[in-house]
């Protein structure tokens, strides 16, 4: 066991963790922040992206010893007191989502998208969210989201 | 007028909450007190008998609570599984359905199979577990391919399917189809593999299972799309528990496909293990898998022959085709490749004569069952494919042939040679719809421009037609299923005025918490924040069929239709009572009940206020505003339409661009117009990632599984696929009060036919799907 500690959503977290455990499974079991979800064993599906320190990261592929005194996000902590991320309301106002399995973690990537290309075209969306499946919308209301969203976002 | 977020509006969803915000409750979210952690040793061999399984060490090691083996179960007086539909061969012998375990007893059929379940304080120790135990396999011969399974010779799988058939189906008039090829003046031919699939909701399938000694209750939760139909299966057939003991609870599930319609191995076990070590138990699948236990889908081979005559008019249909059921037969398996399928081949034209044949059988895979569109997908694509080809045959424009067969709108009602009654379309509109959609007069100049840039550019359509609305319970009930199929419905108003939905209905992303609350916002004139629509639990829920098939508006909503009705009809004489007139002039208008020729007028809130507190009351009518209705639809439905792909192909690598999808579907009244047009994108996306990208594959000789990973089966990406092009043009579903045709499949029946006919149009040659760029490459560089 070994003790890892971080501040998630704000908060100052502190758990003992065996060494391998994965910062996904240490946000869903230790912190019981279910948000977050699991869609795949080989880093493919991104369901599991988070922020880590600023930049959205598959919190599959990394310890969560390897986050020891980093600054997360999760889902749960996108939302300001009370109030909607654009990135989220925009993923309502434009039906982005069916079942929401996905609808985490491409909300994760896509606010991280939004700020490494603030004006992203239909291309950029699409070649960004590569890393995210989404079985249920075609995608096609997901780039519809992100693009409105990106333009309330001030891009 | 309308009414605010009534029938018909873009009402944002109002489910979307908490799944944005992360409070979605999925099944692995949930945790017991107590809980316990299950894990499958599963089979690593495709086909081998068991000689002996030791558990010794394994049930020694730390923090292992129990092992469980299909001989455990069976001691237990545990039934296997059971698959719910009757097919009666050709011969009139009824099809070999061999046992199907939870856990193998003396032999393992697939890889994945399962052979044991390993339960422990945590996963991790119940995962170490498992590799202490030893099975003593004796490995045998496996066989993937139906084919070779079907062609004599081959490892038989089972002793109670020779040669490896679990039936030999037909469907029609065979004399008259050979008549009519008789006289053909053309004849066109076509041969076709539908590939097999991997379904992939994204959330894998889940149970917990959890048991109270002092009520005795049994309760799984479980990702399922149809909870009471697995209550019943488990109860009825497995002897879990007796209905009344038994509990099964679907949270909210993260996509379904039709994945998860079936009754599982993995769910049986999890709660009836709970139950013997008095402790909740949860399992969850990770992708590896569900990849090889997920029920898989399509997996045909077809060969099929048009009869012509000289003007190009369809004189008859012949198709044959074989069918894999993998390894055990799933929960509705059976009807699959025959009623779901053969039913359909009329598409949508005048075709006097169809013959079908289907021969299903058993190989060395995962058990093949419905996947979105279920044998309507397979008909679609025998049938559109066979249309292009012979439009091709005969130097026809494709949309030409089609328009000239076409069934037109004023013959409805239209029997079809395979037992289909269509109730309403308009075939020619969708088909004029899309084209205009897409351009297509403007096809020849684009695709002159594209071969200016040395791009090979192709167009196909697809004009499909589709039987939802699943179903008339007589009618599928003398075509051999074990259940009814209609759906059940309680609306309660609250004495406040709010209201709650149950049915049996089941949502997994198709966002019935919003579409039934319109209906009640329409109909009764209750706000939809104030309506809750309960799905999912068997203590809550009356009764339900669940969701597959796209019926949950046109059978679910036609349930709370009728729910609604008995309500309107006990508020008249409430109202009546109240403003002292006749219940005859009483008159209803989305929940407000005036007297007919007065200024007098009552809101429902005030009715059901008035039926709970019921001081001033009619005589002889019961308090209270809860009513239940059951509907059994009349017919199916027949959500039609066409699709039309327009692609770009670069001959050096071989890789497609599609550059436009355009599609006019025909889904009867529509209640939400953005969900609708969602359900077609993802359609449309599944059914791209068929005819492109996906494709499980299977090592005939070892029986491996090929594509067990997200590394090896080829999911559709955002960068995959293009925007679409939607539209409607309804014409009112005549059979249900709704006037819906249903829109969940459409979009995965339709495009796999529309691609690969635009993609084989470019390249001037037929290929198989998945048209991937290597194959694609080979074709347009040969
Ligand atoms: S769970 Fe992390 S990428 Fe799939
Ligand atoms: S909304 Fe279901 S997987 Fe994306």
């Amino acid at each position: 066991m070994t003790t890892v500690t971080m501040t998630v959503n704000g908060k100052n977290v502190s758990a003992d963790v065996a060494p391998n455990t994965l910062l996904v499974d240490f946000i869903r079991n230790n912190l019981r922040l279910t948000g977050t979800h699991v869609g795949c064993d080989t880093s493919q599906c991104g369901a599991c992206t988070v922020h880590v320190d600023g930049d959205s990261i598959k919190s599959c592929t990394m310890l969560a010893v390897q986050a020891e005194g980093a600054d997360v996000t999760t889902i749960e902590g996108l939302a300001a007191n009370g109030d909607l991320h654009p990135m989220q309301a925009s993923f309502k106002e434009n039906h982005g989502l069916q079942c929401g399995f996905c609808t985490p973690g491409m909300i994760m990537s896509a606010v991280d998208l939004v700020k490494r290309h603030p004006n992203p075209s239909e291309e950029t969306i699409r070649s960004e969210l590569e890393g995210n499946i989404c079985r249920c919308t075609g995608y096609h209301n997901i780039v519809k989201s992100v693009k409105a969203a990106s333009e309330k976002m001030g891009g | 007028m309308p009414v605010e977020n009534g029938i018909g509006a873009a009402v944002r969803r109002k489910e979307d909450q908490r799944f944005i915000t992360g409070n979605g409750n999925y099944l692995d979210d949930m945790n017991k007190v107590g809980q316990a952690y299950g894990y499958f040793l599963r089979s690593p061999h495709a086909h081998a008998k068991i000689n002996g399984i030791n558990l010794d060490a394994a049930k020694a090691a730390p923090g292992v609570v129990d092992i469980f083996t299909g001989a455990d179960m069976a001691a237990d007086g545990i039934g296997g599984l059971i698959c719910g539909w009757g097919i009666t061969s050709k011969d009139g012998s009824p099809h070999n359905a061999p046992p199907h375990n939870s856990m193998a007893i003396d032999a393992v059929r697939h890889v994945g199979d399962q052979v044991a379940f390993v339960i422990a304080d945590s996963l991790q120790q119940a995962k170490d577990a498992a590799e202490l135990i030893d099975v003593d396999y004796a490995e045998l011969p496996p066989v993937t391919d139906i084919s070779r399974a079907l062609s004599g010779g081959a490892p038989q799988i089972h002793e109670e399917a020779p040669g490896n058939v679990c039936y030999d189906w037909e469907l029609g008039d065979k004399d008259a189809v050979d008549a009519a090829f008789a006289s053909a003046a053309k004849v066109s031919k076509i041969d076709l593999v539908n590939n097999r699939l991997s379904p992939n909701p994204m959330e894998p399938r889940a149970a917990l299972g959890e048991f109270d000694p002092g009520s005795e209750e049994l309760t799984l939760y479980t990702t399922s799309q149809n909870p009471h139909v697995a209550r019943l299966i488990m109860s009825a057939f497995l002897a879990i528990a007796p209905e009344n003991k038994l509990r099964v609870v679907a949270p909210d599930v993260g996509g379904g496909f039709g994945s998860k319609i079936f009754v599982y191995a993995e769910e049986t076990v999890t709660v009836w293990a709970a139950r013997k070590i008095n402790r909740p138990v949860k399992w969850t699948a990770d992708r590896s898998e569900a990849f090889m236990t997920d029920a898989h889908g399509r997996d045909h081979v077809t060969h099929a022959e048009l009869a012509m005559d000289d003007e190009g008019h369809i004189l008859g249909f012949r198709v044959s085709t074989k069918a894999n059921l993998g390894a055990y037969l799933s929960t509705f398996a059976s009807a699959v490749p025959t009623y779901l399928y053969g039913t359909l081949l009329n598409g949508q034209y005048k075709i006097p004569s169809i013959y079908v044949e289907v021969l299903a059988g058993f190989t060395n895979t995962t058990p093949v069952d419905a996947y979105r569109g279920a044998g309507r997908p397979e008909a679609t694509y025998v049938v559109e494919r066979m249309m292009e080809t012979a439009a091709r045959d005969l130097n026809m424009d494709p949309t030409e042939f089609r328009m000239k067969n076409f069934i037109q709108p004023d013959a409805y009602p239209y029997e079809t040679p395979v037992i289909m009654t269509y109730d309403s379309g308009d075939y020619p509109a969708n088909m004029n719809a899309a084209k205009g959609l897409i351009d297509y007069a403007g096809f020849a100049a684009r695709k002159a421009q594209s071969e200016a840039n040395g791009k090979i550019r192709g167009i196909g359509c697809a004009a499909y037609i589709e039987a939802c609305g699943i179903a008339p319970s007589a009618a599928v009930g003398s075509l051999g299923a074990g259940v009814g199929l209609w759906e059940s419905a309680e609306v309660r108003f609250n004495p406040t005025g709010s209201v709650t939905v149950f049915t049996g209905s089941h949502s997994h992303g198709q966002g019935h918490e919003t579409t039934f609350a319109q209906i009640i916002a329409d109909k009764l004139g209750v706000p939809i924040e104030s309506v809750e629509v309960v799905h999912g639990d068997t203590d809550k829920v009356p009764f339900g069929m669940g969701t597959y098939g796209s019926r949950s508006l046109a059978v679910g909503g036609s349930a709370i239709v009728k729910a609604v009705d008995k309500i309107v009809e006990k508020s008249k004489k409430i109202a009546a009572h109240l403003m002292e007139a006749a219940v005859e002039d009483i008159e209803h208008e989305h929940g407000v009940f005036s007297v007919a020729g007065t200024d007098k007028q009552m809101t429902m809130g005030e009715i059901a206020f008035a039926a709970y507190v019921p001081h001033n009351y009619p005589e002889d009518l019961e308090p209270g505003m809860a009513e239940n209705a059951f509907y059994d639809p009349l017919n199916f439905t027949f959500p039609a339409g066409t699709h039309i792909a327009e692609v770009e192909i670069d001959p050096n690598t071989g890789v497609v661009d599609i550059v436009d999808w355009a599609a006019s579907d025909d889904f009867g009244n529509i209640v939400n117009p953005m969900i609708v047009e969602g359900q077609v994108h993802g359609g449309v996306a599944q059914g791209i990632g068929q005819a492109m990208l996906e494709g499980v594959v299977y090592d005939d000789e070892s029986g491996q599984l090929l594509t067990g990973s997200y590394m090896d089966y080829c999911m559709p990406r955002a960068d995959d696929l293009p925007s679409f092009k939607i539209d409607t043009t309804g014409t009112v579903c005549p059979s249900n009060p709704l006037g819906v045709k249903g829109c969940g499949e459409a979009g995965a029946i339709a495009a796999p036919a529309a691609l690969m006919n635009a993609i084989t149009n470019a390249l001037g040659k037929d290929i198989d799907m998945p048209a991937t760029p290597e194959k694609v490459w080979r074709a347009a560089n040969a």
